[in-house]
């Protein structure tokens, strides 16, 4: 099938775009306070909760700071929202239509995860707030820190299936063959993917960058109403893509009923992660991801070059 | 439902917490709010770190010469709607603090109060109460 005029426009805006991932984002943002809840022996909020959020926090005023750059402050949002809608798009198209994709195609999806972050960073460095700075600061070292492990693991399924970076190809071979997970080496990455997920959304123990206790929920602490609105729905994509990208790249795809249980499976661990664990100080998180990771990750790639 | 922006803040009130110069008895006693015995975020009702987030301020201890400018300065980087409550007896009638020559309360001299919840400290029910009297109010 190809994506061309009013079909794209409909695959961005609806289905699997901004529509359907914002809708399956929120829901599953509930899923995990309901989770919480449950974990600290809470009721938990009711169903709609995240939906009403949104909703005020739409209709709020939105506040700027005194001395912000004003267009960079209210621009940045859009930068991660849109690239979670191409993202959702582009995985979704590839899960179905695995002939349809382009070479490359697993490299512009981790670039465009890396847009979110990179929006966050650039909006709390506009609103010119010392707690702010101390955010962007540490979310830019989480990036760092986590961005390496992370390639590494990604290169394990390309390695098996001989230098393919088409997630198109990637998600033949496990059609044809089985999934990569199902392996010494895919465990591995999907175990390292699994907790740069983690630090990607943001979640505790990976949280240095919101923590609300020290600096008062860091880089998103000048954004109200509209702007704010928008941060949490591109995170609440984000949390329904990740794992998504996960089932696609070593869990056989998406293009099965088993795929929803696999989906739930690794978002219910998220949540139980996110539950169980205390914040990592900034540099115990990068000697982690770097040095504990890190060689997990180059471990795995060479088991996956000797084929195991 | 008549207004989605009211309905929204009822059904979703972050609440930020000024502790102006209070004892700190009823920070404690807002804290047991969140804990499982009473779970306020069952209606929605998260604390957050940044008034900026917040729909509802909640103030506690009575109001003196020093916190007055402070408190003004947050409830001005809140953005509007909000609620403004008022949380144990300093802040009602300035309690035991009401022939200080520091005290300039109460609040409603000063900002647009929605509820004042009197007792030393609150008790968490009372608390829940005097929220949802401030929001079935709007």
């Amino acid at each position: 099938m190809d994506l061309t005029g009013w079909k794209l426009a409909f695959a961005f805006v609806v289905f699997p775009g901004f529509a359907f991932t914002a809708t399956m984002g929120l829901v599953l943002t509930w899923v995990d306070r309901f989770v919480s809840a449950r974990v600290q022996w809470r009721k938990g909020p009711p169903v709609y909760q995240p939906f009403a959020d949104v909703l005020k926090l739409l209709l709020k005023e939105t506040v700027v700071p005194a001395g912000a750059s004003k267009v960079v402050f209210l621009l940045a949002p859009i930068l991660g929202f849109a690239a979670m809608c191409v993202t959702a798009t582009l995985l979704f198209y590839v899960n179905f239509f695995p002939q349809g994709s382009f070479v490359g195609d697993l490299i512009v999806l981790v670039y465009l995860f890396a847009l979110p972050p990179l929006a966050v960073i650039i909006g709390a460095s506009a609103s010119r707030n010392p707690l702010s700075a101390v955010g962007a600061s540490r979310e830019m070292t989480l990036y760092l820190a986590y961005e390496l492990p992370f390639l590494l693991a990604l290169a394990v399924p390309v390695i098996r299936t001989g230098g393919a970076i088409r997630i198109g190809d990637l998600v033949l071979a496990q059609q044809a063959g089985g999934p990569f997970l199902y392996s010494v080496s895919g465990v591995i990455a999907a175990v390292i993917v699994l907790i740069c997920i983690q630090a990607k959304l943001g979640y505790p123990p990976f949280d240095m960058a919101e923590a609300e206790q020290e600096i008062m929920s860091g880089v998103l602490i000048e954004y109200s109403g509209v702007p704010l609105a928008m941060f949490r729905l591109t995170k609440a994509m984000m949390f329904f893509l990740m794992p998504c990208f996960l089932v696609t790249v070593s869990w056989g795809g998406l293009a099965s009923w088993w795929a929803i249980l696999k989906f739930l499976a690794i978002a219910v661990l998220i949540i139980l992660i996110k539950n169980t664990n205390p914040r990592f100080k900034i540099e115990h998180a990068l000697r982690f991801f770097w040095f504990i990771l890190g060689a997990f990750g180059i471990a795995a790639v060479i088991l996956a070059s000797v084929k195991l | 439902m008549k207004d989605p922006r009211i309905w929204g803040l009822k059904k979703s009130p972050w609440v930020y917490h000024v502790a102006a110069a209070s004892c700190n008895n009823c920070d404690i006693e807002i804290l047991e709010l969140l804990t499982p015995r009473y779970d306020v975020e069952r209606f929605g009702i998260v604390l957050v770190g940044s008034p900026r987030h917040a729909d509802a301020l909640l103030v506690t201890g009575v109001i003196n010469r020093k916190s007055l400018p402070r408190v003004l300065e947050v409830f001005e980087q809140t953005p509007k709607p909000c609620l403004v409550i008022g949380v144990g007896s300093c802040t009602c009638n300035n309690h035991i603090f009401r022939n200080s020559y520091n005290a300039v309360g109460p609040y409603d001299k000063h900002l647009p109060m929605n509820a004042y919840i009197p007792g030393c400290p609150p008790k968490p029910e009372a608390m829940i109460l005097g929220v949802v009297k401030a929001l079935s109010k709007l």
